[in-house]
């Protein structure tokens, strides 16, 4: 199958091994993995701070790229830019517009969500060694209904053992928001730490997540603290085969 | 703008967070416990805000047949296009009734048009009889929540509270501060002369309002007056009696997590008898005070669908930490992020909407599966379209998406700029994100100078 890779300009930028391990696991596989130069950022960031005309441009650029590739299917390791995929079509208004991101949005899939319910891959052949913890990010449970794909995969991983935070703490958001992050610091920080202090009570050596937004955010704070838990994407340990 | 600071303050106030912390907690297991006893939650959800969406499509017909049905049955209904008009019609019905003393039982609407100041301004004096309520206002204070008003206290502060204005002795059993609180509001009950209540939902064919509670204190309003004054908001009419079978579905489940409340009301007209019991007088009034502009497109006509149950208060990570005074509104949470711009305007609320991390557990909760991460989206473009280039601040945040999507429309340009960053350990100016938490440097080198380096042509690694 061929795939292009929705990078994400964070995942680029700042957690490039979680698109590496994208990469990496799609081609185990059997996925021919294309990657386009030419994309940027998805315009989220516009989008949520109510930018909509930046957001719109931003949209119809990544929608033309992807268009262009010809791939069978968009795969992203991320759940929050594959939903702000699928917002395309509210935010744009144009009626040809709107049935190409629909279009678009009906070939996007967030990485776990691909593997299990395109492929039907539960095993990717990883192996890691140590506790790990899931953190379900907002976008991927709540507009993409991803919730039992990431832990299938992980379960399915040598020597990994999964341990679930209390239900309530697990899908309870980090308090991330994008710019409500800095637009509100200290909120954002009381909801983290009550996520962080979950992590901390449930004797893992990381949390995993399908979202490097979450994972600076839960990581940031977690190494404030000085504790010892690593935030790992979802693509770092299924990659990952020592 | 005082949100902000509100919220900060909130942050600092230990008691008020620990018990934020328990009472939300404990909302929302009852609630999950509750709704997992219903079959088809899903479809009653839908079939609740398909009756909603049809009846808000043709409000103005469904409002008249409300009213008429009313009369019908010997009401008076009035209608009130602002709060300032609310108030008024209801002032002077006290004063046509000569009443001094006013009983309510709980009634967000009466708080949205602040009625108790406008009747002690007229030298009557209201008196809250739901145990909420009457603490918040025996506090001095207003509701910080939609169904809980007084969420943000302790048990031990309510102790206090009561044995300071009502010279209880000081007491933290809630059995005792109950039975305070109900004995001296009995003897304001046999006092009072008009009742002013709530409504829950009225039913279009056949004029019935309908009110849920548990403490009997709606009962006793609607009843024990001669005068019987019912405010509603004009969204609250459905059409047919047989609908309020999902409502009452939903309704006290994402509220309380109560299958159903103590007491239901359906009240229809007034006493026909003179045995009969009742108010001789029942008067309703429909508030629009900015309802119908939400009425012209899909995205804010939603908001209107909302049956109050606060479920999405105690779902709201950004609630359950802060509490609802830091709004600075009446309707706080997500609800009320989305429903205060759209009543008040965006002048003195524009920083509601941005006081969500958009998580969307508000969305999942709604009874009437209202999407207000959409509402709150909505607003924030509103928010931007309408403040222009005024202020510092924004000029600048202005000033940093012009950039950011210039750049972003261009490739090279991208990155070029983050090699530089890189190169030369640029440090975006993110004081707000570091004073608590540690900031990710960017990657020694990009994905995409990865995929350049190799990656591309290492398939079968």
């Amino acid at each position: 199958m061929r795939v292009s890779l929705f990078v994400t300009c964070l995942a680029d930028q700042l957690w490039p091994a979680a698109a590496v391990g994208a990469v990496r696991v799609l081609r185990r596989v059997g996925c021919d993995v294309q990657f386009d130069e030419r994309q940027t950022c998805c315009g989220q960031p516009a989008f949520n701070t109510g930018y909509r005309p930046d957001a719109c441009a931003l949209a119809r650029r990544l929608i033309e790229i992807f268009e262009s590739s010809g791939a069978d299917a968009i795969v992203s390791p991320s759940g929050s830019c594959t939903a702000m995929l699928h917002h395309y079509e509210q935010l744009l208004e144009d009626a040809g517009w709107r049935a190409r991101a629909r279009a678009l949005a009906e070939r996007t899939y967030e990485l776990s969500s691909f593997l299990v319910n395109r492929l039907g891959v539960d095993d990717v052949g990883a192996s890691f060694a140590g506790r790990l913890t899931w953190h379900d990010a907002c976008h991927g449970l709540r507009d993409l209904k991803i919730r039992e794909e990431p832990r299938r995969l992980l379960h399915h991983v040598r020597g990994a053992e999964l341990v679930e935070l209390p239900p309530a703490s697990a899908e309870t958001c980090c308090g991330f928001g994008g710019t409500f992050s800095v637009k509100y610091p200290e909120i954002s920080v009381a909801i983290l730490d009550e996520k962080v202090d979950a992590i901390d009570r449930a004797g893992v050596d990381a949390v995993v997540s399908g979202d490097a937004s979450c994972l600076m955010q839960i990581g940031g704070r977690l190494s404030r603290r000085g504790s010892l838990v690593r935030a790992l994407h979802l693509a770092e340990v299924l990659a990952s085969t020592t | 703008m005082t949100f902000d600071r509100d919220a900060r303050t909130a942050l600092a106030d230990g008691q008020l967070r620990g018990a934020l912390r328990h009472a939300t907690t404990l909302f929302g297991e009852r609630r999950r416990a509750a709704i997992a006893e219903v079959p088809d939650w899903e479809g009653a959800r839908d079939r609740a805000r398909a009756i909603k969406d049809e009846t808000l499509l043709r409000l103005d017909r469904y409002l008249e047949q409300f009213a008429a049905n009313a009369e019908r049955a010997g009401a008076r209904v009035h209608w009130a296009r602002d709060a300032a008009e609310a108030c008024e019609i209801i002032a002077r019905i006290a004063e046509r009734r000569g009443a001094r003393t006013i009983v309510k039982s709980k009634s967000m609407a009466s708080e949205e048009i602040h009625l108790n100041a406008a009747l002690a301004r007229r030298g009557i004096e209201p008196v809250e009889t739901d145990l909420g309520e009457y603490i918040v206002q025996l506090a001095g204070e207003t509701p910080s929540h939609i169904v809980a008003p007084a969420i943000h206290k302790t048990r031990a502060q309510i102790g206090a509270l009561f044995a300071e204005k009502l010279g209880t002795e000081p007491s933290d059993d809630i059995a005792t501060l109950a039975a305070a609180a109900r004995q001296a509001l009995r003897r304001r009950f046999a006092e009072a002369d008009l009742g002013v209540s709530g409504v829950n939902f009225a039913v279009a064919e056949t004029g019935t309002i309908l009110i849920l509670e548990n403490e009997g204190n709606a009962r006793l309003t609607t009843s024990l007056p001669r005068t019987h004054v019912a405010l509603m908001g004009i969204e609250k009419v459905i059409p047919r009696f047989a609908d309020l079978e999902v409502f009452l579905r939903l309704l006290p489940r994402s509220g309380t997590g109560q299958a159903l409340t103590a007491y239901q009301s359906l009240l229809t007209g007034t006493k026909r008898q003179p045995a009969d019991e009742g108010p001789e007088e029942l008067h309703i009034v429909l508030l629009d005070n900015g309802r119908s502009r939400m009425l012209a497109s899909p995205v804010t006509r939603q908001t209107l669908a909302c049956i109050r149950c606060g479920a999405c208060l105690n779902a709201c990570p950004v609630y359950r930490q802060i509490g609802g005074h830091a709004y600075g509104s009446v309707y706080p949470g997500p609800i009320g992020a989305v429903l205060t711009p759209q009543l008040l305007g965006m002048g003195e609320s524009a920083d509601l909407p941005y006081a969500s991390s958009l998580c969307g557990a508000c969305r999942d909760v709604c009874p009437v599966k209202i999407d207000i991460p959409a509402v709150l989206l909505h607003l924030r473009a509103q928010a931007v379209a309408r403040r222009g280039s005024t202020g510092t601040g924004t000029l600048l945040e202005r000033l940093a998406f012009s950039s950011y999507a210039a750049v972003m429309a261009r490739p090279r340009l991208f990155e070029w700029v983050m090699r530089w960053a890189r190169r030369l350990h640029i440090v975006p100016p993110l004081g707000a994100w570091t004073k608590w938490r540690d900031l990710r440097p960017l990657a020694p080198r990009s994905f995409r100078d990865e995929w350049r380096a190799g990656l591309r042509d290492t398939a079968g690694s």
